[in-house]
């Protein structure tokens, strides 16, 4: 297994980059990078969609997370796949193919945290604002969203979690990420499939584990900080 | 874009593919929720065990399964896996339908891993003072959990559970992977057969819809059934 490492650990860290495309593990993680960057403001237009008072706009909204959440991931990947070029015209590469996917995809899963972490915001905060002369709009963008937000830190930690997983779908449409690296370098030894899949595993497990810890970390601290703001007299 | 042909999906060999891919999927999900159940119950039983020991066996279980896509998983039961067993053993499983075998083991292993934590939960939210009472009536641990605490959180754990099957239904698709035929796998042979991509993506992207309809159908009406109690 060492040998193994040791001759393919730049491979499988970036690809062939330096001589050719990036991708492996460095490609895997600006994927979800960008993913969840973008998929952030889609995220939370959606989620103040979700909870406005305008049936108009809720509905559609509601409609289409729906969709998105009852469809698996690789479908969405296989429009994105076959009909991007059939509309815009042009041939989309399998990394912005894969990035389209992945940003509808987090950013529905995005809004439904919004709208839990808007619903999360206690309601005097509301009816407090709304008694000071502000409007559904400023009471949104001055009170509840820097409250929301703060408190979806440790949720968007673990979407970064789940898109990296996600990520691994990119190698059905033959983006070298590092799972597609990783079968490329099982082909070349032949004789070891179970020692490189046992590493691309490890390291999707080290990733997302520490990440995960991370989101929970940040969780009890943050709990821990309303906690004791709420024992502070006024 | 040429006309959307109905013909194609309602009868002919394309439609016999397509309905013989989501009798797979179908076939998939139910043989993984009839195995990934009892073993989730035993992993979040030995999550919340008295000793140390086991409780580390769970938690290295859990995290260990969640932390990896299901797509490594499936790779490594399907390419990896096999080549640890002795020669006899490979011969007979090649024969038999390897890629539905290693997509069950991979999506059992990977379900029940975060079935194990709704489970937990589903058991923790069971106020502890149950617990306390039962074991100040004599019963032990194991009837303590069988007798008292498991019925009350079964009650609790039901609603997660179901949106874990929705997952689980999507999940199927990724077993197109390793080459089991199911419902993802058949619209791409039918769309590279036929250059049909919108009907035969269509035809998968309705019965996925559907199935996580009638799911989530599941969840509301038991829901409304059993509406949650305050403990």
């Amino acid at each position: 297994m060492t040998e193994l490492i040791h001759t393919y650990w730049l491979y499988f860290l970036v690809g062939p980059y330096p001589n050719g495309p990036l991708g492996g593990l460095a490609l895997t993680l600006l994927l979800a990078s960008l993913a969840l960057l973008l998929g952030m403001p889609i995220g939370v237009l959606l989620g103040i969609a979700r909870v406005s008072p305008y049936p108009a706009l809720r509905w559609p909204v509601t409609a289409l997370m729906f969709i998105v959440r009852g469809t698996p991931l690789l479908m969405v990947v296989f429009w994105a796949y076959f009909f991007l070029p059939s509309v815009t015209g042009h041939k989309t590469d399998k990394f912005t193919t894969m990035l389209i996917a992945l940003v509808i995809f987090s950013g529905v899963y995005l809004a439904e945290i919004v709208r839990a972490g808007i619903h999360g915001v206690p309601k005097g905060q509301v009816e407090c604002a709304r008694s000071l002369g502000l409007g559904h709009w400023r009471t949104l963008r001055f009170v509840i969203l820097p409250q929301a937000l703060r408190a979806m830190l440790p949720s968007l930690l673990n979407q970064f979690v789940l898109t990296l997983k996600e990520t691994s779908l990119g190698y059905i449409i033959g983006l070298t990420d590092v799972a597609f690296i990783a079968t490329q370098i099982n082909t070349l030894v032949f004789t070891k499939p179970a020692e490189v899949y046992a590493i691309l595993g490890l390291t999707y497990f080290l990733l997302c584990f520490g990440l995960s810890r991370c989101a929970q970390w940040i969780d009890r601290r943050h709990t821990h900080v309303i906690k004791s703001a709420r024992h502070d007299p006024i | 874009m040429p006309v959307f042909d109905y013909s194609l999906l309602l009868k002919g060999p394309y439609h016999d593919m397509l309905v013989a891919g989501l009798v797979l999927s179908l076939e998939l999900a139910a043989a993984t929720l009839v195995f990934a159940l009892p073993l989730a119950l035993l992993v979040a039983l030995l999550r919340i065990a008295p000793v140390a020991v086991l409780r580390w066996i769970g938690f290295g279980f859990v995290e260990a399964i969640r932390n990896v896509p299901l797509l490594a998983h499936m790779l490594f039961w399907y390419f990896g896996a096999p080549e640890l067993l002795p020669e006899s053993v490979k011969l007979r499983i090649y024969q038999g339908n390897i890629e539905a075998i290693s997509a069950v083991i991979a999506l059992t292993l990977y379900t029940a891993a975060f079935m194990a934590e709704d489970v937990r939960s589903g058991i923790r939210a069971v106020p502890p003072r149950q617990f306390e009472a039962s074991r100040a009536l004599g019963l032990g641990y194991v009837a303590t959990m069988h007798r008292v605490i498991l019925p009350q959180a079964v009650a609790i754990t039901v609603p997660p559970l179901i949106s874990q099957t929705l997952n689980l239904w999507k999940n199927t698709s990724i077993a197109t992977v390793i080459g089991a035929a199911e419902l993802m796998y058949q619209a791409g042979q039918v769309e590279s057969a036929s250059f049909r991509s919108f009907e035969s993506f269509a035809f998968a992207t309705t019965a996925y819809l559907a199935v996580s309809l009638i799911i989530t159908g599941l969840a509301v009406r038991y829901q409304q059934r059993f509406p949650a109690r305050p403990a």
